[in-house]
């Protein structure tokens, strides 16, 4: 064996090596261009929560003709009927809820990187895996599921997510209405021990505009639960012979807003035109507050 | 093939190191003066200039209306705090002089209102509002800016003002930080909930577009009052990019 042979024999380790620590170092870059949102985060409740409204409380959802009718006729007591107390809310209720998140990552054993992110479920909450390997959204006719399906690509530091095939259920517990055609799109901006989530949830059949929620989330040393208790239905007064709701026109909680708040019709029931500043003009002066 | 690895190597290891200071979190040193020895407008990662007008999903009846008396849900407030919320009294605060508290810097972009972002200088960016017709400078490049103390709570000296001193900072890739210190003491909402002057508030500013066309920016409002919040104060809010300023209506502030 001649002495380039050897010398050969003897670098093509060493080669080898230095390749695997360029690949290491590749894959570190990718890593370092993204932020770690794996973790207990805890919620920052200083907004409005869904849930904590009046009735009619359609506050700043940019309902169309169709949605205002359909949230006009829902009654709460709906959650009375037994096929109805644990169907939860719809992945959107994820900022909107008063509980934080516990956000947990699955990694290719081999190649290290996540294939897919899962914030946890609550007890009226689903859990939201969000596919990050790249897989396709299924077909438009798949099941439909309360946390819809949902696939994410880093954009820089930022994690945007996108999700499909979500059942039907509510923009917000007061009832106001999401169809099984609405979309979310989220992005997760992490700014040291603060996570910031925006969501951008889209609905052809009840929306006449994007409906924007956003909401804080603070790093937390304590551990959050990944799951919540479980929800266990039981007679409540409703025998299932009827669905509560109210006729069009009928709905007696209409005005609550005006009355308690000072919030006028237009605004409680969600006309568009009430999200934007000129409206503030069209509010009587002194409106009544008790 | 040694001088190629050994170059690729190099190569990576430059590359490697070149996200760590974005990857940084909330004032992170390295992100201390990452873009601070180049102009700020020359080596702005995103365009934030502009008319942005409030899209109001969020908190409508804190916002849109002056809540009662009293009516003060989700803010962490101290009893002291409490105490001088149960004794707002908007009638003496337009008698002497101090209509605008709610228009302060911990919580004008909370105030339903339309925004135009534009660039003072080279290093300064300036932010109007049409409603209480306020504004506000974010500096970069001062010394605030590339010190240790980014954070801190000193306030620089000069004049208390509604707006305070900003000093902002590119977060790469996209985003802006800005805090601000030297406020006049204010209202964190119009009936009353109160900051004091030693608030110090601290805003990142993130554009995403919009799925069916647009442009959405989110600002992030964290305000830190020992006195009168007992914890950090935390919303987000969000504006669209309008196409011009044909909207654009300035209004005084009001104390009602």
């Amino acid at each position: 064996m001649g002495s380039n042979a050897v010398h050969r024999k003897m670098s093509q380790p060493n080669s080898a090596k230095l390749a695997a620590v360029c690949l290491c170092l590749l894959a570190c870059r990718t890593a370092a261009a993204q932020m770690e949102i794996t973790g207990s985060w805890a919620a920052r409740n200083h907004e409005f929560l869904t849930g904590d409204g009046l009735p009619v409380d359609f506050t700043g959802i940019p309902l169309n003709e169709e949605g205002r009718m359909r949230a006009l006729s829902y009654s709460e007591s709906q959650l009375s009927m037994i096929e109805r107390q644990c169907q939860g809310w719809p992945p959107f209720y994820f900022v909107q809820g008063p509980f934080g998140l516990k956000i947990w990552s699955e990694t290719d054993p081999l190649k290290g990187n996540v294939i897919s992110y899962t914030i946890g479920a609550w007890e009226d909450r689903p859990a939201i895996t969000i596919w990050m390997d790249g897989r396709p959204h299924p077909s438009r006719y798949a099941e439909h599921t309360r946390a819809g399906f949902t696939t994410g690509a880093w954009e820089g530091t930022t994690l945007v997510t996108h999700t499909t095939h979500i059942k039907a259920g509510f923009l917000r517990k007061t009832g106001a209405p999401s169809s099984d055609e609405a979309t979310m799109t989220a992005r997760f901006y992490r700014h040291g021990d603060i996570l910031t989530v925006l969501a951008i949830v889209e609905d052809p059949i009840y929306l006449a505009q994007p409906f924007l929620v956003s909401r804080s989330f603070q790093v937390s040393a304590t551990p959050m639960s990944p799951i919540g208790p479980p929800c266990v239905s039981a007679y409540e007064g409703n025998t299932g012979q009827t669905a509560p709701h109210y006729l069009p026109e009928k709905n007696p909680f209409v005005d609550e807003m005006t009355t308690k708040y000072g919030v006028p019709r237009d605004a409680a029931i969600g006309m568009p035109e009430t999200l934007y500043p000129e409206y503030r003009k069209k509010i009587p002066p002194a409106a009544p507050a008790r | 093939m040694r001088v190629f690895l050994a170059a690729a190597l190099l190569t990576l290891v430059s590359v490697a190191a070149l996200p760590r200071a974005a990857g940084q979190g909330r004032g992170g040193p390295a992100n201390a003066g990452a873009a601070a020895s180049a102009a700020a407008k020359a080596s702005a990662p995103v365009d934030m200039t502009g008319y942005w007008v409030s899209y109001v999903t969020e908190d409508w009846r804190f916002r849109m209306v002056t809540p009662r008396k009293g009516d003060y849900q989700a803010v962490p407030m101290t009893e002291q705090a409490r105490k001088m919320a149960d004794a707002w009294d908007p009638a003496a605060d337009e008698a002497s002089g101090n209509q605008c508290r709610a228009y302060g810097a911990a919580a004008i972009m909370r105030v339903p209102a339309r925004f135009h972002i534009t660039w003072q200088d080279d290093n300064t960016l300036r932010v109007d509002s049409d409603s209480g017709m306020q504004t506000r400078l974010f500096h970069f490049n001062s010394p605030a800016c590339n010190s240790p103390a980014f954070n801190s709570t000193a306030p620089p000296p000069g004049e208390r003002t509604w707006q305070g001193y900003s000093t902002a900072q590119w977060q790469r890739p996209a985003s802006l930080k800005v805090a601000t210190t030297n406020m006049r003491a204010g209202y964190l909402r119009k009936n009353g909930v109160p900051y004091s002057e030693n608030a110090a508030v601290t805003e990142y500013f993130d554009m995403a577009p919009l799925p069916s066309g647009g442009q959405v920016l989110m600002v992030t409002t964290i305000v830190d009052d020992p006195q009168y919040l007992q914890q950090p104060f935390t919303v987000s809010s969000q504006f669209l990019k309008e196409a011009d300023g044909s909207k654009w209506d300035p209004t005084p502030c009001t104390a009602k």
